[in-house]
């Protein structure tokens, strides 16, 4: 996609842009709160509250975050190349499978210290596999990843059904649920964690997947940005042709892109499975696959930007929920309209405030508009 | 004899089954073969069945609760527009954004108004669109075969199944024998060769999205008013998505997106039909097979397995006036 606009400084096209955008879509998010007879500002100092409160909030506000910093940056890799991986819930709903299936084999015999990083494989391993197809099929077959993806969202979503249901089910159970894991199927807490900086946690899911998604988060960075296969993947992303004249293997990059990508949306399901629930059962990603996008967008896909802004949308998830006890008419529904107005301004309507901008720093310094920077990121 | 009732009434349910994907199906096709791509159409029929319910349960007329429903698709429909067209912004982003703030807005706004958990009110037949039994099925019922075929599946369908077939013809006239049709193919196909021509491209496409919004409120109308009394949370439940793979079969033409259409409706019906009771040669399919049946068929279809599905040449493409 060519940009026909000028440029603006760095700090102007990172951090001004992204934050008026999210300003607006928080100010049209008030405006529904306002249409339902609460008071916005109330409504946003409970969130906050509700996210911030106490060391246990926070924990779970960290908790949700984990997943959300997996998915923004499966959504962010897939960018990079210039691929819109929107299967990322398909994805980390197989990867659920992975972790499970590794959980249920070896939560008896191994300490949770080993199955950990088998787990690790196994969700990363069918994450990838799951985004394999799609991608093999855009390089190969030229079928449009966008649709493809939705579509195994749809498919991965039905098999979960009927493995849950069927197969994988305990005998003598009628929820859709494997059976607990043992002792060596489960994370630790990170509890500590918090209870390090004086906050007071009594129980909460935050766990050790944590930590692997920061650590995630710096290898992404790593590879896109300091080794020859991430240039390769910008160049394929910034412009097809420009790959093809370098001899960059398109339908490598593509089908590599979209593998990391889908084995960092399967490692999300580290987090709820094995780190909270101890066991898999249906649905267990919740949107976190979407959040990501939303992530991703409003990252800019930086995994510097995009950590933080999945804290804000576990903030917002965790806030919501303790909002809704508040205001009963305000459920965590909100926080699905919010997510949807961030990915409209900060993703489709990034452009909107632009030209403005572009006009303001021109009139205050004309020579800051000279030198043109390299293209923005995003979709 | 037992078979050939049986098979009625499963097509019967394949009409009804496939009237939102038709709906959905067809507005999508203005909206893509202008260039403007649309995941959206899911959010757009989400909200218009929840405009149409929560007329219908105020004010009790479906008329009005069906105008409601096109009015907020197409607001929809404009946003999508505004973001796609005029500030030629990411269409998928912006499809996938709509698709999110109807989902929660829809939730929102029916706690607040109605109090019973994000449904809205059981709507009475006054409020709704009834099935209408066609002349003379009654008297026809009897007669073998064909009176049987008239009585079950001709008649006792709502208006809007009417609507939704005659729609089928209609937009395959508007975008083949009208001049509208002509350049809206074409401001898909080569938006620049219509902008030589001294006409307007965003005009055309914001008219384009126009008749999506409109079809769509159709699909959420039909959705909340006719197949169900009321709106429930997420009830269109990917409808919006399996329309959009509909559209992809029928690669964009209007008469093959109505066969493609009862084709996933009947699939719809089928599991449904054959739910635990085992087929023969195969045994027990489990109905999530019937269920991703859709899915699994659009993507050996775009994998090009089934012919090739070859989308407008300058779908998803921002235009650029000037380079």
């Amino acid at each position: 996609m060519s940009t026909p606009y000028a440029k603006l400084p760095a700090w102007a096209d990172y951090g001004l842009i992204p934050l008026i955008n999210l300003i607006v879509a928080f100010a049209v998010a008030g405006l529904v709160v306002l249409l339902v007879g609460e008071n916005p500002l109330r409504a946003a100092g409970l969130m906050l509250e509700g996210a911030f409160g106490s060391g246990r909030n926070i924990a779970y506000t960290l908790y949700y975050s984990t997943s959300f910093i997996f998915t923004g940056l499966a959504v962010a890799v897939a960018f990079h190349g210039g691929l819109f991986n929107i299967g990322g819930e398909g994805q980390a709903y197989i990867g659920g499978l992975g972790v499970g299936l590794v959980c249920l084999t070896f939560d008896s015999i191994l300490p949770w210290w080993l199955t950990f990083p088998l787990a690790i494989l196994g969700a990363a391993a069918v994450g990838a596999g799951w985004a394999f197809i799609p991608a093999y099929l855009q390089a190969k077959r030229g079928s449009h990843i966008v649709i493809t993806t939705i579509m195994f969202n749809f498919i991965a979503a039905s098999l979960m059904v009927y493995l849950l249901v069927g197969p994988l089910k305990p005998a003598n159970s009628m929820a859709p649920q494997t059976r607990n894991f043992l002792e060596g199927g489960q994370l630790p807490k990170l509890n500590w964690l918090i209870e390090l900086f004086g906050g007071t946690v009594r129980s909460s899911p935050f766990n050790l997947s944590f930590l692997l998604a920061l650590l995630c988060a710096f290898l992404v960075w790593l590879l896109i940005w300091r080794t020859r296969l991430g240039y390769e993947i910008r160049t394929q992303g910034h412009s097809p042709k420009a790959a093809r004249y370098a001899g960059i293997g398109e339908t490598r990059i593509i089908i590599i892109t979209m593998m990391i990508s889908g084995a960092l949306a399967g490692m999300m399901a580290l987090n709820p499975v094995m780190g909270d629930q101890g066991r898999l059962q249906l649905d267990f990603v919740t949107g976190a696959g979407f959040v990501g996008i939303a992530a991703a967008l409003m990252g800019r896909s930086h995994p510097a930007g995009i950590v933080p802004a999945a804290i804000l949308f576990g903030m917002l998830y965790q806030g919501g929920a303790e909002l809704a006890f508040e205001m009963p008419n305000i459920s965590r529904d909100m926080i699905v309209i919010i997510q949807g107005l961030v990915i409209l301004f900060a993703g489709a309507l990034e452009n909107m405030f632009r030209p403005a901008a572009q006009s303001l720093f021109a009139s205050i310094s004309p020579r800051s508009m000279g030198v043109a920077a390299s293209r923005s990121g995003g979709a | 004899m037992d078979f050939f009732n049986t098979l009625i009434v499963v097509l019967d349910s394949t009409v009804r089954l496939s009237i939102p994907l038709l709906f959905a199906c067809l507005a999508g096709l203005y909206s893509e073969r202008a260039g403007v791509f649309d995941i959206g159409l899911e959010g757009k029929m989400l909200a218009a069945a929840f405009a149409s319910a929560s007329v219908a349960a105020v004010t009790g007329s479906a008329w009005l609760a069906l105008g409601a429903a096109v009015l907020i698709s197409v607001f929809f429909a404009l946003v999508h527009g505004f973001a796609s067209i005029t500030h030629r912004g990411n269409q998928i982003v912006s499809g996938v954004a709509l698709n999110f703030i109807a989902a929660g807005t829809t939730v929102i706004l029916g706690q607040a108004w109605f109090q019973q958990g994000g449904r809205t009110p059981s709507l009475g037949a006054e409020a709704r669109f009834n099935a209408i039994t066609l002349p003379f099925a009654e008297a026809a019922r009897d007669i073998p075969v064909i009176g049987f075929v008239y009585y079950e599946l001709l008649s006792g369908h709502s208006i809007l199944v009417y609507v939704a077939f005659f729609m089928v013809f209609a937009t395959w006239w508007i975008l083949f024998r009208t001049r509208f049709g002509l350049r809206l193919r074409a401001v898909g196909e080569n938006p620049a060769a219509v902008d030589t021509a001294g006409i307007s491209v965003a005009w055309l496409r914001y008219r384009a999205v126009i008749c999506t919004g409109i079809l769509c409120g159709f699909a959420g109308t039909y959705l909340a008013l006719a197949q169900n009394a009321g709106f429930v949370k997420d009830m269109t439940a990917g409808k919006g998505y399996i329309a959009l793979a509909a559209l992809i079969f029928a690669k964009w033409r209007p008469v093959p997106a109505m066969f493609a259409c009862l084709l996933f409706g009947f699939l719809d019906a089928l599991a449904i039909r054959l739910q635990g009771t085992p087929l023969p040669m195969v045994g027990r399919v489990p109905a999530q097979f019937f269920q991703a049946l859709p899915y699994i068929l659009t993507v050996i279809l775009l994998a090009g397995f089934i012919g090739k599905a070859i989308p407008p040449r300058a779908g998803g493409v921002p235009y650029v006036k000037e380079r």
